[in-house]
């Protein structure tokens, strides 16, 4: 069940929260977000439906994490850059950052 | 004469009006931001910039109000599964294909008066788009796409190969020819549902001697077609200076031309096909002006002649160089404008003879393009 919006902390600790760098603030909004979701393909899929336009910023035409985007999942660096199928758990932080190069 | 023209740069888009005889930065938009592509679409007035952002990719604006305000449409999206070529650099043992991803538009001209809303796009890789709804949606023009040849194309300039010319006939609007680095020269008579690899007589020093002459890896800098007479055409070649006047099936090339045959970018005179400027710079292997004074070198005999202009030019300690992308004529044929790659920003208002330095310290320029 897609469950999105800012929520009191025993709802949030259900879903993962999503949040987003400053540097993706200056082209869109984009919002912290509660969502469901057991791995980070299923998680930025609901982000997604929310924010289609996101999409495009964050993966490449074929699906994959951008050259120049990070994600950390609880402070760990996403792995499978490819098919995002990086474990996610109800608790899980996740950020979505910029890369240092390629700015 | 125009009174307004765009400078897409590293940094954002400048927006040029001339006024009391000078020209001058009327506002800047998408500050900060890398803007490699621009068009003016003659037909409707709508402006569009295309943005290579570093970290979030490439993404489109429009505007229908000269620029006052901007949104955001769609960019070109390569099928799920498309590939590249590797190349014929890539290593032994790697895949000999790679994903396509959007990394950069790098044309986008208009389709005819009688195709309302078309718009062409050129990307790297190598993909030519067709919008038919002002960008709101884009299609891969797959006919080239599927052609084999494709495969064997690389980069030049940039990583991967990419379509930074189309030239839409004026007096057919399906008659398009397109250049390719390092892709040579593809026509298509009908709207881009067959295409012919054209190029007898482009050279290519950078390949063995065998494959020279191949016009599939030909890499042309920039191709364009006179607007008045449309056979007659002019490429900046990596290799130096080429010439056709038959629609880009055979080319001559166009040698001792001093102080050099190597650049980027070149314009044609909008009423007559024999007038062409370039823009040199030593060669390949050297990227800068000869002896760092920078000149234009014009042509109005058909490349017979050349002579070199120099008038308000830098002609001491000057690096700058002119992308392809980075000079253009007004439709009126008196006002060329060059923006360099160390952010240098040049007006003529008489075909080149004398230039006046607009700025020197813009960041570095992509592109320019009239308003009107």
């Amino acid at each position: 069940m897609l469950v999105v919006g800012s929520a009191s902390l025993n709802e949030r600790n259900s879903v993962p929260r999503v949040a987003f760098t400053p540097h993706l603030k200056r082209h869109l909004d984009c919002p912290i977000q509660d969502v469901s979701g057991r791995t980070l393909a299923e998680t930025l899929g609901n982000v997604f439906a929310e924010n289609p336009q996101l999409r495009s910023y964050i993966l490449d035409d074929q699906g994959s994490l951008r050259q120049h985007v990070v994600i950390f999942i609880d402070d760990q660096v996403v792995q499978d850059r490819g098919k995002l199928s990086d474990a996610v758990l109800p608790a899980s932080e996740i950020y979505v950052m910029q890369a240092l190069s390629g700015g | 004469m125009s009174d307004q023209f765009y400078v897409g740069t590293r940094k954002g888009l400048f927006t040029l009006k001339r006024g009391n005889g000078t020209w001058e930065i009327e506002k800047v938009d998408f500050l900060g931001d890398n803007v490699n592509m621009l068009m003016h679409d003659r037909r409707d007035g709508w402006l569009y910039s295309a943005l290579a952002l570093g970290h979030f990719g490439v993404k489109l604006h429009r505007s229908s109000d000269q620029g006052k305000t901007w949104e955001e449409c769609a960019v070109p999206v390569y099928p799920e599964g498309a590939v590249i070529g590797a190349g014929p650099f890539a290593e032994e043992g790697m895949p000999k294909t790679q994903p396509a991803s959007l990394k950069e538009i790098w044309a986008l001209e208009p389709g005819g008066p009688d195709q309302p809303e078309w718009l062409w796009a050129g990307t790297i890789p190598g993909g030519l788009f067709l919008s038919k709804d002002r960008g709101s949606t884009w299609e891969l023009v797959e006919s080239l796409w599927d052609r084999e040849e494709r495969m064997e194309w690389f980069g030049g300039g940039k990583d991967e190969p990419g379509i930074h010319s189309i030239c839409v006939d004026p007096r057919d609007s399906k008659h398009v020819t397109i250049a390719i680095s390092c892709g040579g020269v593809w026509e298509t008579r009908d709207a881009g549902e067959n295409w012919t690899l054209l190029g007898e007589g482009l050279r290519a020093e950078f390949m063995p001697p065998n494959l020279a002459n191949n016009p599939n890896i030909q890499d042309p800098h920039l191709l364009v077609r006179c607007e008045s007479d449309p056979d007659k055409m002019w490429i900046q070649h990596h290799n130096g200076i080429f010439r056709s006047i038959d629609g880009g099936k055979t080319w001559t090339e166009i040698e001792n031309v001093q102080p050099s045959t190597f650049g980027f970018a070149v314009c044609v005179h909008p009423n007559d096909a024999e007038t062409a400027w370039f823009v040199p710079g030593v060669k390949d292997e050297c990227r800068v002006p000869v002896d760092a004074k920078l000149v234009v070198t014009k042509t109005t005999d058909g490349g017979q002649t050349f002579e070199s202009l120099r008038s308000g030019l830098p002609q001491e300690h000057c690096y700058d160089i002119v992308f392809r992308h980075g000079f253009a004529i007004d439709s009126t044929c008196e006002c060329l404008v060059m923006g360099t790659s160390t952010g240098g920003l040049w007006v003529s208002e008489n075909g080149g003879a004398d230039w006046t330095c607009i700025s020197n310290t813009l960041p570095q320029i992509y592109c320019v393009k009239f308003g009107r």
